[in-house]
């Protein structure tokens, strides 16, 4: 096997909760806990979990938006969390992030054109006279038209932004795209093309992708592997196929009986979980499912399930299964 | 005829593409408020009065005329003339390029402290911040005129030539002023550089200088034209005030405000309101019409209207 592209290893991160006059630390939002994660070239892994689950956070602390607590990232064998910033500036166009809110990714005051270009720029990678061509270039990857490159964003609708916000990572040449939740804020029609849009440019550029939604159908449609979240941890991790014929932990059994199918009259046995997500600064004892898990016995509320090989890259972290 | 002859002379209609400009679309939002264009009006009229006008006039600077002293608005002398012969109209215009400069020239070094020292402060936070915004809470802490009133006393004592003191009162107001701005443009540093395209600008690896610069400049840019507007108005309005009390520019450097303070009496108050009518009837349109025009600007600008 090829040397990973991104090695994520028992990551952490918590934010500290802080209380009274003199900001006392009176405990922490655990929001990402214990993630591992190897992502190779040109594979898409898809991380999926309900809100709060810490999917964004995961993102964020592998791009070094925020500083991690523990673990490690390796992006093609380069410690991110270790590097300066002069080096991390420099190994920043290789990696790059596509927002959620495409209304909020992209500053008003800047043109189209500048917004895409102004990083080639900043880096040395091409000259000033290139830079619109490859602009140009750019948008027409992600289907935009050559007269937009000198508008503001506000005179664009969401999707095209996002479609922006697409060329704006792309023009970098990218190994690595970190999505957060990309098609989330757009209506149905545009998801689809927008989702079109990463395949077909991780076909055309052997791009890998780390997909956070929480859409599973959208998941299932781009990525080959795919990690389920609850509460700052992994629960489970499979390929995708697997994870949708195989489901093995109960949080990700009871996630894909919600996914709709378009067929009225199906039974279909529908786990539905009772409660909400517990508060991550005070998460449960042992299985941290354990309070909304239908089929939780004793040792779920007292021991913390180790994260296992179940078989043939299928990981799993339940007692039961 | 036939239809090819006549489709001969037809061009495809040239569509000009214009570049989209936001400056373009504020200008034509602003110009659909009437009440601040005659503002602006108003502004330009002063400024056009009192720095081309003084060229048409056949008075010269400050020449006294003992035969016309204290005359009353005649043919001869629009406004009158003052105690000393002086033709009242062409003293307004003069004392309008002093008050006006010392306004405008305040405002521009004003926002470039605050500014500067705002977008720092903003920018970098920790220590930087914590002394620039202490020195702002002092300043802010003393009320402003008493402090340009101390000043004043303090440039009177110290003898101070009359021609250096229009400079130092520049000075002077843009110090009383900084504080303000630097206080705005440091708050909205703080929730732009919180925005999601601030982060964008991270994982893009730019360099400080273009996050600054490129991005988050442009997005205060607006509310400092506002604010410099309004506070043009509101240096004129103090060097008058200053003038007034023989604290600020002195005669016979004439300004708006030394004007008026040359009728401070009685007898020239009742009897003689050419002398201390005009100045201030400039001193109140200048003032107002900058006023107006800023809220103008503000409501075309203000960046929490739009998306």
């Amino acid at each position: 096997m090829s040397e990973a592209l991104l090695e994520v290893s028992h990551l952490k991160k918590y934010f500290p909760v802080t209380e009274g006059l003199l900001n006392r630390t009176v405990g922490h939002v655990k929001a990402v806990d214990d993630i591992s994660l190897t992502l190779q070239p040109g594979e898409t892994f898809g991380l999926v979990g309900e809100s709060g689950s810490g999917k964004s956070t995961v993102g964020r602390t592998i791009l070094r938006l925020t500083e991690k607590t523990a673990g490690e990232v390796k992006f093609k064998g380069v410690d991110i969390h270790s590097l300066s910033p002069a080096e991390l500036r420099l190994l920043r166009p290789r990696m790059q992030l596509i927002f959620q809110d495409p209304y909020s990714a992209l500053n008003p005051r800047v043109r189209v054109g500048d917004a895409i270009g102004e990083a080639l720029l900043d880096h040395g990678l091409c000259t000033k006279h290139e830079v619109r061509e490859l602009v140009l270039e750019s948008l027409a990857a992600c289907g935009l038209s050559s007269y937009h490159i000198d508008r503001f964003p506000h005179e664009f609708s969401g999707g095209q932004r996002q479609r922006i916000g697409i060329a704006r990572a792309l023009i970098l040449n990218p190994d690595l795209i970190i999505a957060d939740e990309p098609v989330s804020a757009l209506d149905v029609s545009i998801q689809a093309q927008i989702i079109n849009l990463f395949s077909k440019l991780q076909q055309s550029k052997g791009l890998a992708y780390l997909f956070i939604s929480h859409d599973l159908s959208v998941v299932e449609h781009l990525c080959s592997r795919i990690g389920v979240m609850y509460l700052g941890s992994m629960v489970e991790t499979a390929a995708r196929d697997e994870l949708f014929h195989n489901p093995l932990h109960p949080y990700t059994k009871a996630l894909l009986s919600a996914v709709p199918v378009p067929v009225p009259r199906l039974k279909r046995e529908r786990i539905v979980l009772k409660g909400d997500i517990p508060s991550p600064a005070n998460p449960p004892s042992g299985c941290k499912f354990h309070t909304r898990c239908p089929f939780a016995v004793e040792v779920c509320k007292a021991e913390n399930p180790v994260f296992r090989d179940a078989g043939g890259g299928h990981f799993i972290a339940c007692h039961l299964a | 005829m036939t239809v090819d002859s006549r489709l001969a002379g037809l061009r495809e209609p040239q569509v000009q593409r214009q570049k989209s400009s936001l400056f373009r679309q504020s200008l034509k939002r602003l110009m659909k408020n009437k009440l601040a264009v005659a503002g602006f009006g108003v502004v330009v009229f002063m400024f056009a009065l009192c720095f081309i006008g003084p060229f048409f006039s056949p008075y010269a600077d400050n020449k006294i005329n003992m035969a016309m002293m204290n005359k009353a608005p005649s043919l001869q002398h629009l406004l009158g003339t003052d105690a000393l012969g002086r033709d009242i109209l062409t003293r307004v215009m003069q004392a309008g390029r002093i008050s006006l400069t010392v306004g405008l020239a305040s405002m521009v070094l004003s926002v470039f402290i605050g500014a500067l020292l705002g977008a720092v402060a903003g920018y970098y936070r920790g220590i930087a911040d914590q002394i620039i915004m202490r020195i702002a809470d002092l300043l802010m802490t003393i009320p402003g005129l008493p402090l340009l009133f101390i000043f004043g006393a303090l440039l009177s004592e110290w003898k101070v030539p009359t021609d250096y003191r229009m400079y130092i009162v520049m000075l002077m107001l843009s110090i009383v002023n900084w504080p303000g701005l630097a206080r705005m443009v440091r708050g909205q540093m703080l929730s732009l550089r919180e925005r999601e395209f601030m982060q964008a600008a991270v994982v893009l690896g730019l360099r400080d200088s273009r996050k600054l610069f490129h991005h988050l400049l442009p997005n205060v840019v607006p509310l400092l034209i506002v604010m410099a507007t309004l506070n043009i108005g509101g240096a004129i309005l103090s060097e008058s005030v200053l003038s007034f009390f023989g604290l600020g520019v002195m005669p016979p450097t004439p300004t708006w405000g030394n004007m008026i303070d040359a009728a401070n009496n009685m007898i020239d108050f009742q009897d003689h309101p050419w002398l201390w009518i005009p100045p201030g009837l400039s001193i109140f349109a200048t003032v107002i019409a900058i006023n107006i025009f800023g809220d103008g600007l503000r409501d075309v600008l203000d960046p929490k209207q739009k998306r």
